[in-house]
């Protein structure tokens, strides 16, 4: 638990440090490209619905699996596309 | 060994996450940076399916096939100027299957063969607790994100909605809140076996996943449409704590630092925003502030009687800016609803064809989510060091000779300098009456989201030019062709 919380913090502050320095015109890209980033449920969502035995667990397993796949690949699609349009002319 | 193998895999995402964030910090590096975010999330899913015993893996494909088809469908088929309503619905899965994911584990505990999956059945207070934590934030998300879909879609009404002893009720759901978590502390234990639905634990999920619905519900739905950008990052935000908090109920290093990185991105842009707004973001939860009004309304209804508007017309701008050496255009939410950003960049493109020094200025707070309107340009294939920020123009507008906003109000009333009785005193905003000459395309005199009247319309060097922003651009572009 104690390592957990350490874990946290300093990636939190990793974070921070980071994102702080995202200028504002890719404010948009950073909210949805993280945003997919968070849909990292997904590898949670993997352990439970591939446990075996119980059968709840696997039904909201692969719930969590579906939403959070929606929420991954989504994601990042959509940054990419938006990203791709950011070009400097000439 | 496993577990060893899963762990580095862990750190290698975690890494790759770090870094495709840093990508960000420039346009130039910005796809690569999502492309290697993107990977990191390969190497996470990859380790986990290599590693975990899969005996289910139908339900994984399933899972995944469904999941990534239709997110792929959606990302496919957004127009750019729904992109924020988009975040938002998947700001709303992210959450909701944290929820699940925490909800699946209790059913794990509970299953009657949970010592063999778990190497014991016995759910410890710590547990318990880090559980309906988990379930909290991913419910509060997923019903608060839809509701901000609603608004920004326009299926709910942007205005702020609010009933008598709301506030009350929001603290009742709270105390009911941490009540059920209380109880599902008390009620850890070992429980191999038990009877599924008369078991307290998962009464008090159930519970906790209903309170916190309805405190999604809540918390959004009295926000005006323009606090909306502060909404939508501060949802990120819980988004990313909802991820962290299954990560602390799995043990799982990947879940707690992307879920950290996630919850600490959206939470400086919350503060952004608030700081543009010169509001804390308390304020802005309490809602109530502003609505729609800006979208909408009969055109030419003055509400300063004894001051006078100049009105203009397309004819008028294009000479003023045919012959201008510098332009700045400043765009506002009024331009994403209009769609007249393409309209724009022709007009920006035939100036500067003219030897015009043509710039954007995009205040941080302008459209519905932070750098909404950026977006909306690089669509419309504006060079992105064409645009920039409040900070680096603000001393520019000296030196120009016509300033063009479009559809952008309050973000450019000079009240917020000098009025200390005016509700946006304080913001910060950009200097448009500083330029020789303002013109500010509009639909009619209605007041923006604040409710208060733009002094600037009223500057004797400020000319109104009524109309749709996209016609109006469209008519001005073909008068500067012509000329």
């Amino acid at each position: 638990m104690l390592t957990n919380l350490i874990v946290f913090i300093l990636a939190s502050i990793i974070g921070s440090e980071v994102i702080s320095k995202v200028p504002q015109t890719l404010h948009t890209p950073l909210m949805s490209g993280s945003n997919a980033i968070s849909g990292i449920t997904i590898v949670g969502a993997l352990v439970v619905a591939g446990m075996v035995g119980d059968p709840w667990a696997m039904y909201i397993g692969l719930a969590a699996l579906i939403f959070a796949t929606t929420n991954v690949v989504g994601g990042f699609l959509v940054t990419d596309r938006m990203l791709q349009m950011f070009k400097k002319k000439e | 060994m496993k577990t060893n193998i899963i762990d580095i895999a862990y750190l290698v995402s975690a890494i790759m996450f770090i870094y495709g964030l840093k990508r960000l910090q420039s346009p130039a590096t910005a796809r690569k940076g999502n492309q290697l975010a993107a990977m990191g999330m390969f190497v996470a899913v990859v380790a986990t399916l290599f590693v975990q015993s899969i005996l289910t893996i139908e339900v994984m494909i399933i899972g995944l096939v469904v999941g990534g088809g239709f997110g792929a469908f959606l990302a496919k088929r957004v127009e750019m100027t729904g992109m924020p309503e988009l975040v938002a619905a998947f700001n709303g899965f992210g959450g909701i299957a944290s929820a699940l994911v925490a909800g699946a584990e209790i059913a794990r505990f509970m299953a009657p063969n949970a010592a063999d999956l778990m190497g014991g059945a016995f759910m410890g207070s710590i547990d318990a607790i880090t559980i309906s934590l988990s379930i909290l934030i991913g419910t509060i998300t997923f019903t608060g994100s839809f509701v901000a879909f609603g608004k920004l879609s326009g299926r709910i009404s942007g205005n702020p909605v609010s009933f008598p002893g709301m506030r009350f009720f929001s603290i009742l759901f709270v105390l009911g809140a941490i009540a059920g978590m209380v109880w599902m502390g008390m009620n850890s234990g070992d429980f191999a076996a038990a009877d599924f639905v008369n078991e307290p634990i998962v009464q008090a999920a159930l519970g906790i996943a209903i309170v916190g619905c309805v405190l999604g519900v809540l918390l959004v739905i009295p926000i005006g449409g323009a606090d909306m950008p502060v909404v939508v990052a501060l949802l990120n935000s819980y988004s990313g704590l909802a991820a962290a908090a299954t990560g602390f109920v799995l043990d799982n290093t990947a879940l707690i630092v992307s879920g950290a990185l996630v919850g600490a991105s959206g939470l400086i842009l919350t503060n952004i925003m608030c700081e543009a707004m010169n509001r804390s973001l308390f304020n802005v939860l309490i809602g109530g502030f502003g609505g729609d009004s800006d979208t909408s309304g009969p055109a030419g209804a003055a509400s300063a009687a004894n001051l006078t508007v100049n009105s203009t017309t397309p004819d008028d701008v294009a000479i003023l800016l045919s012959y201008a050496s510098k332009v700045i255009f400043v765009p506002g939410y009024g331009m994403a609803v209009a769609q007249a950003q393409h309209a724009v960049r022709e007009l920006a493109d035939e100036l500067g064809k003219k030897d015009v020094d043509v710039k954007f200025a995009v205040h941080p707070v302008a459209g519905r989510m932070p750098g909404h309107m950026n977006v909306l340009l690089a669509e419309a294939n504006v060079s992105y060091d064409l645009l920039f920020e409040m900070d680096e123009i603000n001393g520019e507008f000296d030196t120009t000779d016509v300033a063009v906003v479009i559809g952008a109000n309050d973000v450019v009333n000079p009240a917020a300098r000098h009025d200390k009785a005016s509700p946006i005193y304080g913001m910060p905003i950009l200097n448009v009456d500083h330029a020789a000459t303002s013109i500010v395309l509009k639909r009619s005199m209605r007041p923006g989201y604040a409710g208060i009247d733009n002094e600037l319309f009223y500057n004797s060097n400020n000319q109104m030019l009524f109309g749709d922003a996209k016609d109006s651009i469209t008519n001005v572009l073909n008068e500067v062709k012509a000329l």
